[in-house]
């Protein structure tokens, strides 16, 4: 993947101080192994971290790994950080790893997860009153196709990813029936082709994700989430059905094997200091998704631009 | 006969009955959830203690595991830093690299002479040619990882599969154990398996290996068996004979003789290795598998084409290069005589090109990897191509979509999903007395009723749906072409290279635009499915019409049958036997192909595996990959069963043959 080398000249100088004074110091020098998934946002995340612990001093190694099924590496220690575990995706299997012991949460990567439905802008023309929720129920014929009319047809995440589609459709008494994408691929294939046509659509979108930055469109504003939305039926629009609301947002984690702290515990330290925000990973994802940049150039753009940063969170 | 038959259809009646009436109480069409067995939480359980506390006194579970993935991961990393990293000091960004791998004009040479080697300058030329397309379209570093797994995975798996089909061979009781579980490798979708090796294996290229290994290969076992089995009996009586003692009667008699038939065994490990690349890549063997659903996960249909169709080339040269090598098996060639480089010119010419590009690559860079700016690209093509697709004909592919939806697809799926299970346990064993006798209506009957019991019922008629439809499509487009391709020698070498692409390109290529012409849903699937299963329809059909005995063909002419008549009254049905293993072929690769549809979003048994896997959890998806390995074993024996029935009738085989 041609991480190798790949240093730009003011990299190398910052580099070579900082890795003189910081070798010594470096508990181990065994490469601390960091997963990479299929996404480009998580490949940047995970490639900053990386260049990041090299930087002062450590060795790094990425291995590619599948987005849940990688804590089964994380509790044995075969691998060591996750870049990017959403609180809205993956809380489950994060949950379940720390209650085990051998994972820890280390914090927020300061990138807030928001996913929602979502259509094209021009819906708002054939649906008027979006993004408010309640303009779905008079137009849902619009959103129909012949296998789902009457109903308008909702395309949501894989079963996997959970959501609570069809309680909520239930409980918002929206005419829509959901069908669930196996992957994420196939979900914006859909996107892709109806975008092509003009043609209705209303989907599961996530962000950060280069979706947002190719198609023009709103998230659907549904009543706000709160925990008790979902949890207790009384509260919210419905009296009797929980779910009547929208999608929880939440934080994307950072997760490591629970044994990191001790054999490199000033890398813990750097990676819990480590921060991006929404906007700067939404640029660099559209930079590589859409406008064809590398992986390598788009990190090492950031590591230039940003030094201050990340020599405070070594210097930490 | 005709009562018999009237007896079936009547049953049929009955069923259709039962299906549609919908009599009787809910439990009778909805297994309830009380009566489960819970053997998925135990087979969990077990291999949570495997991996935890299994000890076997000297050392644990795991650390035998851990061991045997050290001894894999060496070769490995050799091969790769080889062919495709190099050699580093220190690892990650701040590697430095002290020897580089071997330049790209080196590899091609070497694949070049190999092919001169194996067989002629012709397929020399081919596999040069593949190479460098490989070079020129950018895919190289990509392909070289996926060489270096091949190049790791085969020789494991034909070892291993050699070992285990000579103790078969040896051992009569062995071999019965052996079978079924070969069974169960080859039907068991590997994502069932995927987590188990990761938590034996752990995170990396050695789990993916493992798991290719595995899925690849039984047919090195099974031919074993069949090779050495087959091996001509006064050969060894020749070997008893000279006095050889069991170890010189394997290896320098039977080995030996049996060659030419164990090398189309390691052709077959080849081609099923590169079949699991895409989904070896999703845990940790990157390569053009990674390329390509990284690709298509950007919606980059094109890029994704372009790797799928590395992976063809790929799969294509090295199977042509195998062939070569299976046919020279055997042949006796003079001993050349000389110097060092008159006795190995091909060797010596590609050491030669080896130093002189490592050289030159030092100072011109051209000379150790492509430019990366030279390769060529027709991703824009494809990506326009389904847009145009997409903008001027979706309302045709809606149209022909819901005609089948409406008036094929639907009405299979309510009725399979009407019968009540109780009554389709009865059908079932029914029909395995039908075909092999009480020994086939027990085993189906108890593999049915497994089924039911965790609870999978339901997912697993919707399987049956999904499966039959697509079978049923398949057939009906793929005998008839594969009669033409046998009947017609330019229709056939056309067909056979369709075929070949359609065989090795990975599923997921043209999942996505399926998925984007067609929306989500069973029929997208279908297409899916399709796709992949008409292959042995074709070639099994073609196959069979071509090989009927050309005596039977000359008393045909001499009858003075029309092409027509010769094809109808005489072709078709000696090649029936040959067809229906077709079917039984195409049924097993459309079952193989659920989890990859799952991936579109199906609600069957590959969901389940698929739940199981991104869940991590075991036992969920060991019982669900039973449950298909079960309808897999189910359909293939009745249908062996057929077959064989039918060689008996036209005379093709005795009935104790």
């Amino acid at each position: 993947m041609g991480l190798k080398r790949s240093k730009t000249l003011m990299g190398a100088v910052a580099g070579v101080l900082i890795a003189s004074a910081a070798m010594a110091q470096v508990e181990s020098t065994d490469p601390i192994k960091l997963t990479l998934h299929d996404w480009s946002g998580q490949l940047i995340n995970t490639q900053i971290m990386g260049a990041i612990l090299e930087e002062a001093g450590y060795n790094v190694e990425y291995v590619q790994a599948d987005y849940i099924a990688q804590f089964a590496g994380l509790k044995t220690g075969d691998l060591d950080l996750a870049m990017e575990i959403w609180a809205t995706t993956g809380q489950e299997a994060l949950d379940e790893a720390v209650a085990s012991g051998n994972v820890v949460n280390v914090g927020e990567t300061g990138l807030q997860a928001i996913e929602e439905w979502w259509y094209p802008l021009y819906m708002k023309e054939r649906c008027p009153g979006l993004p408010d929720w309640q303009a779905l129920k008079a137009c849902a014929a619009e959103f129909a196709t012949a296998e789902t009319a009457p109903l308008g047809r909702y395309v949501s995440g894989p079963v996997t990813w959970g959501g609570f589609d069809e309680e909520r459709v239930a409980a918002l008494d929206l005419p829509f029936e959901v069908v669930h994408a196996g992957t994420d691929a196939a979900l914006f294939a859909e996107l892709e082709s109806a975008y092509q046509r003009q043609a209705p659509i209303v989907l599961w979108v996530y962000v950060p994700h280069w979706a947002p930055a190719k198609f023009e469109g709103e998230f659907v504003e549904f009543p706000p989430y709160t925990p008790e939305c979902y949890s207790d039926p009384s509260v919210g629009i419905n009296p009797d059905a929980a779910y009547d609301c929208g999608k929880p947002r939440g934080p994307i984690w950072k997760a490591a094997w629970a044994g990191l702290q001790d054999k490199w515990p000033h890398a813990y330290d750097i990676i819990e200091a480590y921060t991006l925000n929404n906007d700067e990973m939404s640029a660099m994802v559209a930079d590589v998704d859409l406008n064809g940049e590398s992986i390598e150039d788009v990190v090492n753009k950031w590591m230039d631009d940003n030094e201050d940063r990340w020599t405070a969170w070594i210097a930490r | 006969m005709s009562a018999r038959l009237g007896i079936w259809l009547g049953l049929f009646g009955l069923t259709l009955g039962l299906s549609l009436t919908s009599l009787g109480p809910d439990w009778l069409r909805v297994y309830p959830d009380a009566w489960v067995l819970p053997l998925k939480d135990s087979i969990s359980g077990a291999m949570k203690w495997l991996v935890e506390q299994a000890n076997f006194g000297l050392f644990t579970f795991t650390q035998a595991t851990r061991g045997l993935a050290w001894l894999i991961e060496q070769p490995y990393n050799l091969v790769r830093n080889l062919l495709e990293s190099g050699f580093m000091d220190g690892v990650g960004r701040r590697a430095e690299q002290i020897v580089p791998p071997v330049s790209w004009l080196a590899v091609i040479a070497a694949v070049v002479a190999l092919g001169h080697y194996a067989k002629d300058w012709i397929l020399a030329l081919v596999v040069g040619l593949a190479f460098t397309y490989l070079a020129v379209f950018g895919q190289w570093e990509s392909a070289m990882v996926t060489l270096a797994s091949v190049l790791i995975a085969v020789p494991i798996g034909v070892g291993v599969g050699l070992w285990l089909g000579i103790l078969a061979y040896r051992h009569r009781s062995f071999e019965l154990i052996l079978k079924p579980v070969l069974d169960l490798m080859q039907t068991i979708p590997i994502f069932a398996y995927l987590v188990p090796i990761l938590f034996m294996f752990g995170f990396g290229p050695v789990s993916a290996l493992v798991a290719t290994v595995i899925y690849a290969m039984p047919p090195m076992v099974r031919i074993t068996i069949m090779a050495l089995h087959g091996v001509d009996p006064e050969v060894v009586d020749f070997g008893t004979m000279a006095g050889c003692n069991r170890r010189q009667m394997t290896w320098r008699i039977l080995i030996p003789a049996a060659q030419k038939h164990l090398m189309v065994g390691v052709n077959q490990v080849i081609m099923l290795s590169l079949n699991m690349v895409i989904i070896a890549s999703m845990i940790g063997a990157g390569g053009l598998g990674f390329d390509v659903l990284s690709a298509l996960r950007r919606l980059q249909i094109g890029k994704g084409f372009e790797a799928g169709i590395a992976i063809v080339v790929l799969a294509i040269a090295i199977d042509r290069l195998s062939q070569a090598f299976a046919e020279r098996a055997g042949r006796i060639t003079a001993k050349p005589t000389g110097p060092l480089w008159r006795r190995y010119p091909r060797s010596t010419l590609v050491l030669g090109v080896l130093v002189i590009t490592g050289l030159l690559g030092l100072v011109w860079p051209v000379f150790q990897t492509f430019p990366e700016r030279s390769a060529l690209t027709t991703g824009s093509f494809w990506n326009d191509g389904i847009k145009y697709l997409n903008i001027n004909f979706f309302d045709t592919f809606e149209a022909v979509k819901l005609f089948f939806l409406n008036f094929f697809m639907l009405p299979v799926k309510r009725f399979f999903l009407g019968i009540p299970w109780p009554w389709a346990l009865v059908m079932i064993t029914a029909l395995g007395w039908r075909f092999g006798g009480w020994r086939l209506a027990l085993m189906a009957l108890v593999m049915a009723a497994l089924i039911v019991v965790t609870g999978l019922w339901e997912k697993a008629m919707i399987t049956v749906y999904l499966c039959g439809a697509s079978v049923v499509i398949a057939s009906v487009i793929g005998i008839p072409v594969g009669v033409l391709a046998g009947v017609s020698a330019r229709a056939g070498s056309v067909i056979g290279v369709v075929i070949d692409t359609l065989q090795t390109l990975p599923s997921f290529v043209y999942l996505i635009p399926v998925v984007m012409l067609f929306r989500i849903g069973d029929f997208t699937a279908m297409v899916a499915i399709v796709a992949y299963a008409v292959v042995p329809a074709v070639r099994y059909a073609a196959h069979g019409v071509r090989h009927v005995s050309g005596n039977l063909i000359e008393a045909g002419v001499v009858c003075g049958c029309t092409r027509t008549q010769i094809l109808r009254h005489i072709r078709l049905p000696l090649a029936l036997p040959e067809i229906l293993l077709g079917l039984n072929q195409t049924i097993m690769l459309a079952l193989s192909m659920l989890v990859i549809t799952a991936l579109v979003g199906t609600r069957d048994l590959g969901q389940e595996v698929y739940i199981a896997l991104v869940k991590a959890d075991v036992g969920r998806g060991i019982v669900a990959g039973l449950a298909i390995a079960f309808i897999a074993i189910i359909a293939d024996r009745m249908i062996t069963a057929g077959a064989k029935a039918a060689r008996i009738r036209y005379g093709l085989e005795e009935t104790h043959g």
